[in-house]
């Protein structure tokens, strides 16, 4: 008789994901069981249990690999599930207030947050091409939920129905890509592709990475896989935006790094033309498509596809230290998304949101913290040193320049001022044009998620060394 | 000519055929039955081939689910079909030219495949465990061991889609009179029935 402990996989390193799921289950049952009154319990439980979540994943250690190799938990996944568990979190905490006030406040809502959150975590420490996609599928298909969660609305049923119908057309792209590669290699496991791979990459895998790039070049909403952002993002309601912007992209970037790294190490230079053109296309995009918006929720959709760009540039440098450098990018970018959007939910009155620039006049002289937070926000997303936006291209254009990508850094820097442009006309509405009637208090929970991110993007420099120093040991983790 | 081959060349031509039939039908309920009969002929090929367990699944869930389901839309939907094929005289020589270079191309690439001996001969499902078992046993053996992992973020998959499907399409309906047994087997004759006095020429205020 065999001990039990030789057949059953190990199951330690999953545990965060199985606390995810069975709680995630439970909270269905509550929700179906009590009704439409359930919705503050589960909001409070779905809370609860991201938390928990976080302090599981941050207690772990090592790197092992189990469940047949599909799954990896080493410190760069570890890192990305902390991100991703911060970002559905604080998505939770600027929900409420919108929800109720919308009276769309449904318990079905944090119960798919949830679920995505699982799958994103699923991408994150994906080992093989099955799991990867099936992360992916996981994720893709509750954010197309919450993007149609304002069922009356026709903007959020439109950007539902865009969302669904360009990401069920990427992931068949991607899903064909790896069925390429599986056919020239043999096998989906991320190891097994990686000894296949030694020679000059044959046609086929060559056509099954770029299918593979285009797939998740559309999930980081890459250009020239960026069309649906502006759109979902504007008709998306906000807080659900303010997700979007948030925990997906780092899924996204963390799953692009598990791909080109893990898998195609030795093929570097078949993706890496790839990667420094959708990069040099996102940054171009980005920074001029966002002069002409007037809606801020297209303006950060703009405004997200430029960042892509510039995390790309760590990826296109394809070294340890360009991967550490995408890792502390997104670290900043998920903290001055979330800053930004907090400030724009508390832009209401009454029963009404404003989101567009204009609305922004004056909010110095009636709400001077809510105004100078989001300059912070926005001066850090320009890269005006000492915020922390600055430390997030410096790392990444540093890397660039010692892979000897000097073009596509120097591309960088000039997109950058283009950006910051736009980023800092918001600081010019708000400090220099005519004040307007005071908008509401800012609800609780957004005042935490604004706290804590501008603590983080003006405070980074004080204290960058923990940041940057978990940011490298995840980086080291890949190579 | 075995027995094999017989069958062979029967599904594989009730295929084609019914293939040819989905698209050259007139009416659209028509056209989901003969795609019915081409799954079920595909099925059959599987057979043949010794993979049961998809030609099963084949049945199960194309012709159980997706092509019902079909059904189901194209006879509640009232979709003006013969709207559709306007115009297809007129995209008829491009439509043409395209469906003759794509045939031409695949003649090529089919002309000059060449399988591998060993794949044809290699029997499937029994490769794997190097014993006989079929391939519904092979799939169970590494479903819930090896690929228990995959099957449960499949099954979250579905929970999502279930989940996503009330959430979007669900809604109380106000003004429906609904049945209720308790309340009415608790009216008492009090409740029911009031008794009034009626003074003569005066009548009653319902």
């Amino acid at each position: 008789m065999t001990p039990i402990q030789s057949v059953l996989p190990a199951i330690t390193p999953v545990l965060p994901e199985i606390v995810l799921s069975l709680g995630a289950l439970l909270l269905v049952l509550y929700g179906a069981w009590r009704g439409e009154r359930s919705s503050e319990g589960v909001n409070v439980g779905a809370l609860i249990l991201l938390i928990f979540t976080f302090f599981l994943v941050v207690s772990q250690t090592g790197q092992v690999t189990t469940l047949n190799g599909a799954f990896i938990a080493d410190p760069f996944a570890r890192l990305m599930k902390a991100l991703i568990l911060i970002g559905s979190a604080a998505t939770i905490l600027l929900s409420r207030d919108y929800f109720q006030r919308e009276r769309i406040d449904r318990f079905e809502y944090p119960i798919l947050i949830v679920l995505c959150t699982i799958g994103m975590m699923v991408m994150a420490s994906a080992n093989d091409l099955i799991a990867l996609y099936l992360g992916l599928e996981l994720q893709s298909l509750a954010a197309y939920v919450i993007a149609a969660f304002h069922r009356d609305d026709v903007k959020s049923t439109e950007a539902g129905l865009k969302y669904f119908v360009l990401g069920a057309l990427s992931s068949g792209m991607l899903l064909y890509g790896s069925s390429l590669v599986y056919g020239f290699t043999g096998t989906v496991s991320f190891p097994g592709i990686v000894t296949a791979l030694n020679g000059p990459a044959s046609f086929g895998i060559v056509l099954g990475i770029v299918f593979v790039a285009a797939g998740v070049a559309f999930k980081l909403a890459a250009v020239p896989f960026h069309m649906w952002t502006p759109d979902v993002y504007e008709g998306s309601p906000t807080p659900v935006t303010a997700f979007f912007g948030s925990a997906p992209k780092v899924a996204a970037m963390a799953m692009t790094v598990r791909v080109f790294i893990g898998a195609f190490p030795d093929v570097t230079a078949v993706w890496q033309q790839i990667i420094v053109f959708v990069s040099i296309a996102s940054m171009a995009l980005g920074s001029f498509a966002a002069i002409g918006q007037r809606n801020i929720k297209r303006l950060m959709a703009y405004s997200s596809i430029g960042n892509v760009g510039y995390a790309l540039i760590g990826l296109a440098a394809g070294s340890e230290e360009g991967i550490r450098g995408v890792v502390i990018y997104m670290i900043i970018y998920l903290a001055m998304t979330l800053g930004a959007f907090a400030v724009l939910l508390s832009l209401r009155r009454k029963d009404k949101m404003f989101e567009t620039i204009d609305d922004l006049s004056g909010l110095s002289r009636t709400h001077p913290w809510l105004a100078f937070c989001l300059a912070a926000m926005m001066f850090s997303l320009a890269g005006i040193p000492p915020l922390a936006g600055f430390f997030a291209k410096f790392y990444v254009f540093a890397a660039a320049i010692k892979a000897g990508l000097v073009t596509l850094a120097v591309v960088g820097v000039v997109t950058s001022v283009v950006g910051a442009f736009y980023y800092i006309r918001l600081v010019k509405v708000m400090y220099f044009d005519e004040a307007q009637a005071p908008y509401e208090r800012i609800p609780p929970g957004s005042a935490i998620v604004l706290g804590v991110s501008s603590a983080v993007v003006v405070l980074f420099f004080l204290v960058p060394a923990p940041l940057i120093a978990a940011a490298g040991d995840a980086a080291k983790a890949l190579f | 000519m075995t027995a094999a081959a017989a069958f062979f060349y029967l599904f594989a031509g009730f295929a084609v055929a019914s293939g040819f039939m989905v698209i050259a039908a007139r009416n659209p309920v028509t056209s989901v039955l003969f795609l019915i009969l081409a799954f079920v002929n595909a099925a059959g090929l599987f057979v043949l081939m010794g993979a049961e367990f998809l030609a099963m699944i084949l049945v199960v869930v194309y012709v159980g689910a997706v092509a019902v389901l079909f059904l189901f839309v194209v006879m509640m939907l009232d979709v003006d079909f013969a709207a559709l094929r306007q115009g297809f005289q007129r995209y008829l020589p491009i439509g043409s030219l395209i469906g003759a270079i794509f045939l031409i191309e695949l003649l090529l690439v089919v002309g000059t495949w060449t399988i591998d001996p060993g794949l044809v001969q290699a029997p499937l499902g029994h490769a794997a465990h190097g014993e006989s078992v079929t391939n519904t046993q092979a799939l169970g053996r590494v479903l819930y061991t090896d690929y228990v992992y995959f099957f449960q973020i499949a099954g979250l998959i579905l929970l999502v889609a279930m989940i996503g499907a009330i959430v979007l399409t669900l809604r109380d309906r106000t003004g429906v009179k609904r049945q209720n047994i308790a309340v009415q087997n608790a009216r008492t004759q009090a409740m029911a029935v009031d008794t009034l006095k009626v003074p003569s020429r005066q009548g009653v205020e319902v």
